[in-house]
């Protein structure tokens, strides 16, 4: 089984933003990067599938040179080859331009499979691994908590909002969005660190320019505005804690 | 035109359709009052219809095909594309929810055309309609414009417009079938029934108190710090998802939007950043307290009391406060 795994790089989460001067992107300099969670457990679920059913991983990330260092790091996970559709432009691209760049980058490869994140802690659109189903003309499903192969089939668990789910059961070839949770993350191990470095990561160029095909444009990056005046109770822990127990008794009245 | 697609499964509404009509009602009232039509699509949806029908809107038009149910990625789009071509909208507005974000993205690539999702709120920016919308788990917020021709989509972010908001008419508007066939041999999903876990043995949404904990426990063995709290408060104990995708609490004990929905009066959070999918399971709580170590986190902005600070300090002595 032939599968791709699209992962994007995010910042870390203890990053603290800081906004470029036109205030409409982050100060990527100032920020570390790692791989988006989502797709570390595509990741891994590819991995789990290759070992029952043989064949080959292959790791795809549409961005900048910095991106190198997440694709590096899923080939020491175990993913077998890397693709890296390479542009300056694509740190703050919109899904349309990320799924347009990779499927262009994979539609010589007859992928069975190609798994990623139901959305990226970076923007968040939920579009990516969707949009790229419709133009690689694949079926798909999003949001996946557990995968079965059975032979040209695929069924798939789907998770629907409020604790409820649903088998689906379409053909292979097929694109779905994982979710967090779906399985137990693996991390890389020294050998694999070694293996890793023996391993192609083949670069792609974007077709036509980066940002050609961009269909959103950001007009302002701000701090979010507060739903609500937070009473910020300061203090040792000790008195902090008496603090907030007075408020929501005698304030708040929510405890006895 | 704005069309807005609602969110129906076997004849009963998702109410968050209801929250995508004030959102679009507001929307029209940023331009030229453009008139809003609602569409839903399904195999029983008569009844759907005409409770739509109540919102103030030009008109409900209807896809009935048994085709469309269960709901599938490829049935819907097929059928939202004829529809789309039908009625030239120039923006579409959707809930979004998980069955959205299966079908409209993929609408929107056959379409070629822009797509916003998670929008919490609509304004003008000069000659512009911005869509506000929450970016690196809610710790930034961007205003967005869709680019090219439309129709663009809009997806409404459940919570952000309220359901009781949307403005009813004065007479019920008119409903219309729209002739749409829909070749059931080229959908390829084929969805099994929708099923619980397990019995929900706890209902959070019942619980008055709540003590919730997040990626700040940092181990299972600091669990029973929370419980002892939770305890002395006499709360229920939940967390956010990734405790339980962590296996630390169990499933049910998840709030977010792929977990429970809850609404106590007191929310107490215990190293929560506060990421989007879990603040629409709690936002409606009466009172929220957020203990956090970073004074940034999104849980702030909706915190009504908070302590800046580290929780194995704070929650034992928060604990120990509440015995005297």
């Amino acid at each position: 089984m032939k599968i791709a795994v699209c992962i994007k790089q995010v910042p870390t989460r203890d990053w603290q933003p800081r906004l470029n001067e036109a205030k409409t992107w982050i100060r990527e300099q100032d920020a570390n990067f790692e791989m988006n969670e989502p797709d570390a457990y595509a990741l891994e679920e590819a991995l789990r599938l290759r070992e029952k059913q043989g064949g080959e991983v292959v790791v795809c990330s549409a961005g900048p040179a910095r991106v190198a260092q997440v694709l590096r790091e899923a080939l020491a996970r175990g993913a077998d080859r890397a693709i890296h559709v390479e542009d300056e432009g694509l740190g703050n691209a919109d899904a349309f331009v990320i799924a347009g760049a990779l499927a262009a980058a994979m539609k010589d490869e007859q992928f069975d499979l190609v798994l990623t994140g139901l959305q990226s802690d970076d923007q968040g659109f939920a579009q990516t691994g969707v949009i790229l189903a419709e133009r690689l003309n694949r079926s798909h499903a999003t949001i996946i908590m557990d995968v079965q192969v059975n032979g040209s089939e695929l069924r798939v668990k789907r998770e629907l909002e409020g604790g409820w789910f649903q088998w689906v059961v379409m053909p292979l070839p097929a694109v779905l969005t994982i979710q967090s949770g779906i399985n137990q993350l693996r991390y890389a191990t020294l050998k694999g660190i070694m293996a890793a470095k023996k391993k192609e990561i083949r670069k792609a160029a974007v077709p036509g320019g980066a940002t050609a095909a961009a269909k959103s444009r950001i007009l302002a990056l701000y701090p979010p505005e507060k739903a609500k005046k937070t009473h910020l109770i300061s203090g040792s822990p000790a008195e902090a804690a008496k603090e907030l127990v007075r408020r929501l008794r005698d304030d708040a009245r929510v405890i006895g | 035109m704005i069309l807005v697609i609602g969110e129906q499964r076997s004849g009963k509404l998702n109410r968050a359709t209801w929250e995508a009509i004030a959102g679009a009602q507001q929307l029209a009232g940023l331009g030229a009052n453009q008139p809003i039509i609602v569409l839903v699509a399904g195999a029983n949806v008569d009844a759907v219809a005409s409770e739509l029908a109540a919102a103030a809107v030009q008109e409900v038009v209807v896809i009935a095909d048994a085709a469309l149910e269960p709901y599938t990625p490829d049935g819907y789009t097929a059928a939202l594309q004829q529809a789309v071509a039908q009625l030239s909208p120039s923006t579409i507005v959707l809930p979004h929810t998980y069955q959205t974000r299966d079908f409209a993205p993929k609408l929107a690539a056959r379409l070629d055309r822009a797509i916003v999702t998670d929008v919490t709120a609509v304004k003008r920016v000069g000659n512009d309609v911005a869509f506000v919308r929450p970016m690196f788990q809610g710790k930034l917020t961007a205003d967005v414009a869709p680019e090219g021709p439309g129709p663009h989509f809009v997806t409404f972010q459940i919570g952000a417009f309220r359901a009781d908001q949307a403005a009813r008419g004065t007479a019920a508007a008119p409903v219309r079938k729209l002739a749409i066939p829909v070749d059931a041999g080229a959908i390829r999903q084929k969805p099994e029934a929708p099923f619980q876990e397990a019995r929900q043995a706890v209902d959070l949404s019942q619980a008055e108190r709540i003590v919730s904990v997040g990626r700040g426990i940092k181990e299972q063995s600091n669990i029973p710090l929370a419980q002892a709290l939770a305890d002395a408060l006499g709360a229920e104990l939940a967390a956010s998802r990734p405790i339980c995708d962590a296996g630390w609490l169990p499933m049910e004990r998840q709030v977010g939007s792929s977990g429970q929905t809850v609404a106590p009066k007191l929310y107490l959070a215990l190293g929560i950043s506060g990421a989007i999918q879990h603040l629409v399971g709690m936002k409606g709580s009466s009172t929220i307290v957020a203990i956090n170590k970073d004074p940034d986190a999104p849980i702030f902005e909706v915190a009504d009391y908070g302590i800046v600070g580290d929780l194995f300090e704070i929650v034992p002595a928060l604990t120990a406060a509440l015995k005297t």
